[in-house]
């Protein structure tokens, strides 16, 4: 311990410019992300080995093309991955670390806090479409419909799963974020649309999944991106109502500690 | 307390009642502390002391009573004070995939007016690990980095929880020296302590606190000067004859052998005292030895008050 200066410490509190503090907590929240081994494998690698194993090989029938069928399915899926799962299990144990706790004795705001949160999962998505997009397209993708009408999916379906993530970490505790988290991703893979066409399944179960945010995200990607869909009013419509839902009760449970 | 000196302080707590369920942490407590001065809140495990600290920080609402931080209301004025108030919670608050410098890099962007990092992580000996994960710091580095957290937007107000627990003789030192130096420019330190050395060397004021509630209060020296006089300590071969011994010194003087060979005197003990002692001493053929006089230290107090059972 070298001795300090008199005047070293002589107060001058006072906070940051928000955006200075809003994209120095994203650029945190983003590096936390990707130093994790386990957050790359579940929002790039995973769907990009998939998007190469169902374009290629065979093994789950689907109606016309291959790749036109299943990377509108994986991207949805990728957005569920980072927003939800990924987001789900970092909050989860940010709060049980007490880091929650701390930042909100900061000059950051919690609501700067969530809008860090939010930036550093768009961001994220941008990655995940950019490379996914980008091995589609070598795999013979040739996407249709408007780009607008994606970007619309995209931010409804962050909206909904950001909410769910943060409604899970903020109410379970950590470990039991981590199961649900998991366990959720696993069954909206199955029963998602994402590998195979929800027509598979008996009319009853179909629709009740098309009232599903992940069945209703995929389906909507798949409408614009496949068939060139304007605007597929049912899937905007339900994940709509999720956000609505979702953000609410979210906003009325959440606990910082 | 007189207004003028209420004016001032920089914290103020007023029958404070803090239950979590059936348990009643804090039992109408009662304290403040002046602005520019280290205050120290002293007490066993269990005692209160974090709950009162995390009530100024706004962490927790009070059941009852009223707390405020530079003249605010932590519950309702939060954001305000979140720019003005350091905080260094008693354990985690950071990722724990973190580096080091990033964390506090981090800190120091949110504030207007931020210390160098790289200079006070220089200072607290945590250039070395300036690239080091959280998780991969030793308990002392960790606790270094949340008090480096706590200071490093140039507040007026520092709330350190346990500041030390845990640290090694030199990162104690280093701790402390910080701590001083923080009081030297201005800045108003309130802390949680079971050490009571450190209580007795960092603070102006010193707050003992048990079962919820304030059992003493004043200065380091208030506090160890009060009560019991000084006692004047020796040894010498058992069986001496005290009456006459404390026949030859002030009235009211008082003296014991306990146990055997050890002998106490307790009285106004000034420079005569001494030599009335050592003269009868030397008239008696007796060589006291290990003699010396003590005063109460903190710890004396603090066992007083609080008592000398274990507290988990």
């Amino acid at each position: 311990m070298t001795t300090t200066a008199p005047g070293t410490f002589t107060p001058q509190p006072g906070r940051a410019p928000l955006t200075r503090m809003i994209t120095a907590q994203a650029a945190m929240e983003l590096r936390i992300t990707l130093r994790r081994g386990e957050s790359v494998l579940l929002t790039l690698i995973i769907p990009v080995l998939m998007l190469f194993g169902l374009a290629r090989v065979d093994v789950i029938d689907v109606p016309g093309s291959r790749i036109a069928f299943f990377t509108p399915g994986i991207l949805a899926l990728a957005i569920m991955s980072t927003a939800f799962t990924g987001q789900a299990i970092a909050t989860g144990f940010e709060r049980q670390y007490g880091v929650l706790k701390r930042l909100g004795a900061s000059p950051l705001p919690r609501w700067g806090l969530l809008t860090a949160k939010t930036a550093a999962v768009v961001v994220l998505e941008i990655g995940q479409i950019a490379v996914l997009s980008v091995v589609a397209l070598l795999l013979g993708w040739s996407p249709r419909g408007s780009f607008f009408t994606v970007v619309l999916l995209v931010l409804l379906g962050t909206t909904v799963f950001s909410a769910l993530a943060l409604l899970l970490a903020g109410t379970l505790r950590a470990e039991a974020t981590l199961a649900a988290a998991n366990l959720i991703w696993f069954v909206f893979l199955v029963s998602g649309g994402v590998l195979f066409p929800l027509s598979r399944f008996s009319p009853a179960v179909r629709d009740l999944l098309r009232w599903l945010p992940l069945p209703a995200l995929a389906d909507g990607m798949r409408a614009v991106l496949r068939d060139g869909a304007l605007l597929p009013r049912h899937d905007v419509a339900v994940l709509v109502v999720w956000a609505a839902v979702l953000v609410t009760a979210t906003a009325s449970t959440f606990r910082w500690e | 307390m007189s207004s003028a000196r209420t004016a001032e302080a920089a914290v103020e707590v007023v029958d404070l009642v803090k239950r979590y369920g059936p348990t009643v942490a804090v039992n109408g407590l009662t304290f403040h502390a002046a602005r520019g001065a280290v205050t120290a809140v002293l007490g066993p495990n269990g005692a209160g002391k974090t709950t009162t600290i995390e009530t100024c920080e706004g962490f927790r609402r009070p059941d009852s009573g009223t707390v405020r931080v530079l003249g605010r209301d932590p519950g309702s004025d939060g954001r305000e004070l979140t720019a003005r108030v350091g905080v260094m919670l008693q354990a985690g608050g950071i990722y724990p995939g973190a580096r080091c410098a990033e964390m506090l890099r981090l800190m120091a962007s949110l504030a207007a007016n931020p210390l160098d990092p790289a200079d006070l992580l220089d200072k607290l000996g945590l250039a070395p690990v300036a690239t080091t994960t959280f998780r991969r710091l030793s308990g002392g580095q960790q606790q270094r980095l949340a008090l480096a957290m706590a200071i490093v937007g140039r507040p007026e107000l520092v709330f350190l929880d346990e500041p030390t627990a845990g640290l090694d003789p030199q990162a104690r030192r280093a701790t402390w020296d910080l701590i001083a130096d923080l009081r030297r420019d201005g800045v108003t330190v309130v802390l949680t302590t079971h050490y009571m050395e450190e209580a007795e060397r960092l603070a102006d004021a010193v707050v003992i606190v048990d079962a919820g509630q304030v059992v003493a209060s004043g200065s380091p020296y208030e506090l160890t000067s009060g009560g019991a006089e000084r006692q004047l300590r020796f040894r010498a071969p058992s069986g001496l004859d005290l009456d006459r011994l404390l026949s030859a010194l002030p009235v009211g003087s008082i003296g014991k052998e306990s146990p055997s060979g050890h002998y106490v005197l307790e009285g106004e003990i000034s420079p005569a005292f001494l030599a009335s002692v050592t003269a009868w001493c030397a008239s008696h053929g007796v060589l006291a030895d290990d003699l010396k006089v003590e005063q109460r230290t903190l710890e004396d107090v603090f066992l007083e008050l609080t008592g000398r059972g274990l507290r988990t």
